[in-house]
């Protein structure tokens, strides 16, 4: 027992010693190491570069500098739920974890704790149902909206129908991989498709049993719902088995510049994203000015414009304007979580708002109410050229399946707030 | 100076056999107790009860299950985590399903339902010794943990088959969901941790426990002794999964609220109880209580001095976190293979004779 007591000597001093910010500050569950870190590292910095940038170029958000303490989570969830303790007391405004696992566990706490959680593209989908999850925002698309429009960009490549086509679904038999199911398997009630279910064990990085199934049963789709190393080693299977990459749609965290392989391997791959791709935005001149050429950038700085890059820094840029929205309505300039989800709730983003913030078109306009937290859902698609070794965009963002996805959320939902006791606001 | 036996004077068998018979021991053990009930819930911080202490007791209850299955009858066993999943799963269908009852039965009945799978995976450890059973139960962990994520019913049907403890009270405290306070937790754990250690020591210096040890030790002696292998083995893993059971049990719904399978329960939980055993020590309550501290504190501490301390960056510290423990359980084993406890067995007979070695 000795030990222990040292240990928690030790541990009640770092604790008590540990340099308190009196910033706004925005930590970063992030992940560095293990076998997500190639998506964790992106996206990570392009969060950090964000704020750093607001600090540096603005002097903070509405005149009060900002804070990203980091805490690598590796995304254990256990190693999320300490980090979240230890962050959660230096006035934390918001958190962005980005794991699925993390987000289920900080639903409940947060809500607790009156801090804001935010999910962008990833976390509980029914998240969006604003009366029963008070403080989770997953603005502006969600698995489900994914899902369907994936399934509406195959219903158009196929004149019109989905009828009788067989459609494989890959994914990461995690929370976050079997998140899409229910709403496929509904719209393979509605749309006629044959819908098979093939799991994908953590970290990924052996498939070879599942593209054997693949291979014997030559779906006429494959939708791939994989993260981290497990993107890799589909998208090589897949170009081992010589599968038609033009048939292969994978989410968005299976759509970035890791995942698609040296050479033409990949060519022609598919990935739904809920943000425009490629850096030719004004905020990249500023980010290399202020931030890159000024040696503060997170990371070694190789990320700056990658997709997972942009969408870390997308993420910051929905976090400040929603903290900025909290300042205006409180009228004050040090605000707390609880203003923090306030304004978050009132947010409008419009293409002005975008402009002004140096991304033009980047993410599309939306408008969070009580009732609503996911924001429209519009998704578009975009191709890896492999001749350029870049993302294009080649379909609009559209609304998916809104009125399906929509009962899909409210029954979800309710059954949270059933089960936790949760009566849902009024609005 | 320390340690003495001199002048502590037994007149009954019963004080000849208690836990500690010497009287500095007694005493020390009592003031932990103390620290532990009292003095630590005064000054327990959200972080601290979260993310320290709490998970200390969770894994040292899974730590002193695997020790009486592994350390005292001598069944190497790699299912911890497929144990785990079903104590967890059995309390969220139990909180779910029974949402009137309360949490001291939930806990205890997921311990039993764990028992019952427990002693059926114990089956092959009739006929198959060694290596051969560590497969046999790798078995049990990969399909528990396959079947929990297969069959909705385990997580009532949830679009992502995360299961999420709902929030529970007991003589008005709230103890499990997010409105619980870091104390309610803390104790409910240690309640359990204490009273789960009292009962393994009680258990392991009966006649259960010396026909476990008997088996450890030679098994084919004990049976010409009279020991029955079928009992004794059978009741080892039914002891030792009630006692994972309810660590996963507290696991999922007092530390962590939300689990899912793959990702809590997988391979790499069965490993680390089995090295919190090897290193606290194989055959010893208190080294399950150490070997748990260690894997859990440890990183926990490194993280707070290299990040917090000296300002590393967080992928840097935890690169180093796997290389400092790795390096400190490697040092621990060459310096004292028998693990921790023994080390303190060992300074304990030091300070016996302190400070006249001779």
């Amino acid at each position: 027992m000795k030990f222990t007591k040292l240990a928690t000597i030790a541990l009640t001093t770092m604790a008590v010693s540990a340099p308190v910010v009196a910033d706004l500050v925005f930590p970063s569950l992030s992940y560095r190491t293990g076998p997500y870190a190639s998506g964790g590292a992106p996206y990570a910095d392009g969060y950090a570069d964000y704020f750093t940038l607001l600090n540096e170029r603005d002097g903070g958000i509405g005149g009060v500098k900002t804070a990203v303490p980091e805490c690598e989570t590796g995304y254990n969830t256990a190693k999320g739920v300490e980090c979240y303790e230890a962050t959660k007391g230096d006035g934390a405004l918001t958190y962005q974890p980005l794991s699925t696992g993390i987000t289920y566990q900080l639903i409940p706490k947060t809500m607790a704790d009156d801090i804001p959680l935010m999910t962008q593209g990833y976390g509980r989908t029914s998240g969006a149902n604003g009366k029963v999850f008070s403080h989770v925002f997953n603005f502006p698309a969600n698995y489900w909206s994914g899902a369907s429009r994936i399934i509406n960009r195959i219903k158009e490549e196929n004149s019109g129908s989905a009828e009788g086509r067989n459609i494989a679904l890959v994914y990461h038999n995690s929370g976050y991989g079997k998140e899409p199911i229910t709403t496929l398997k509904a719209l393979a009630d509605k749309e006629g498709f044959n819908l098979t279910l093939i799991p994908v064990d953590h970290p990924g990085q052996e498939q070879k049993s599942q593209w054997l199934q693949i291979r014997r049963e030559r779906p006429d789709n494959i939708i791939l719902y994989g993260w981290g190393v497990m993107n890799q080693v589909a998208l090589k299977e897949a170009a081992n088995i010589r599968y038609p990459m033009d048939q292969m749609f994978g989410i968005w965290w299976s759509g970035t510049d890791n995942d698609a392989l040296e050479g033409m391997g990949s060519h022609g791959y598919k990935a739904a994203t809920f943000h425009n791709v490629g850096s030719d935005f004004p905020v990249y001149a500023d980010i290399q000015k202020f931030v890159v050429d000024a040696g503060l950038a997170a990371g070694d700085g190789s990320n700056v414009g990658t997709v997972l890059y942009n969408r870390g820094m997308y993420s910051a840029m929905l976090a400040a304007s929603g903290a900025a929205k909290a300042q205006e309505i409180h009228g004050v300039k040090d605000i707390t979580s609880g203003m923090m989800r306030d304004g978050l709730e009132a947010l409008d983003v419009t293409d002005a708002l975008m402009a002004a913030a140096g991304m033009p078109e980047f993410g599309p306009e939306f408008t969070v109410s009580c009732s609503n937290h996911g924001g429209p859902g519009d998704v578009g698609i975009q191709q890896w050229d492999a001749n350029d070794r870049q993302w294009k965009l080649i379909g609009g963002f559209e609304a998916p399946d809104t009125k399906l996805i929509n009962q899909l959320i409210k029954v979800d939902s309710e059954a949270y707030a059933a089960e936790n006791n949760i009566t849902p606001r009024d609005c | 100076m320390f340690y003495r036996e001199s002048g502590d004077f037994k007149k009954t068998y019963q004080k000849d056999n208690q836990t500690f018979p010497i009287k500095f021991d007694r005493w020390r053990y009592y003031f932990v107790m103390l620290v532990a009930f009292i003095v630590v819930p005064m000054f327990l911080t959200d972080y601290m009860a979260n993310a320290v202490m709490t998970p200390f007791l969770v894994w040292a209850i899974a730590a002193l299950g695997l020790n009486i299955l592994v350390g005292y009858t001598g069944q190497l066993s790699l299912g911890t985590g497929g144990f785990m999943a079903v104590g967890a799963y059995a309390t969220y269908k139990l909180m779910t399903a029974f949402p009137g009852m309360d949490m001291v039965s939930v806990v205890l009945l997921s311990g039993l339902i764990t028992a019952v799978v427990g002693a059926l995976f114990g089956l092959p450890s009739l006929r198959i010794k060694g290596f051969y059973l560590a497969v046999a139960t790798l078995a049990a962990q990969f399909f528990l943990v396959w079947l929990l994520n297969k069959v909705p019913w385990f997580y009532n049907y949830s679009a992502s088959g995360q299961i999420s403890a709902p929030q529970r009270e007991m003589f008005g405290v709230i103890i499990t969901g997010p409105h619980a306070t870091p104390v309610a937790g803390y104790l409910f754990c240690l309640v359990f941790a204490v009273g789960l250690a009292w009962v393994a020591r009680n258990l392991t210096r009966g006649r259960l426990g010396r026909s476990w040890m008997a088996i450890r030790d030679m098994d084919i002696a004990a049976e010409i002794i009279g020991v029955n292998p079928l009992a004794a083995k059978l009741s080892a893993f039914a002891v030792s999964s009630f006692f994972v059971g309810i660590a996963g049990s507290l696991f999922f719904s007092v530390y962590l609220g939300a689990a899912e399978v793959t990702e809590a329960f997988g391979i790499s939980v069965s490993f680390a109880v089995l090295f919190m055993v090897i290193i606290g020590g194989l055959g010893s309550i208190f080294g399950s209580f150490i070997g748990a501290a260690f894997m859990v504190l440890m990183p926990v501490l490194l993280k707070n001095i290299l990040v917090g301390g000296m300002g590393w960056p967080t992928d840097l510290a935890a690169h180093f976190e796997f290389i400092i423990v790795g390096g400190l359980i490697l040092i621990f084993l060459i310096v004292e293979p028998h693990g921790l406890a023994q080390m303190a067995r060992v300074l304990k007979e030091k300070l016996r004779l302190w400070p006249f070695p001779h």
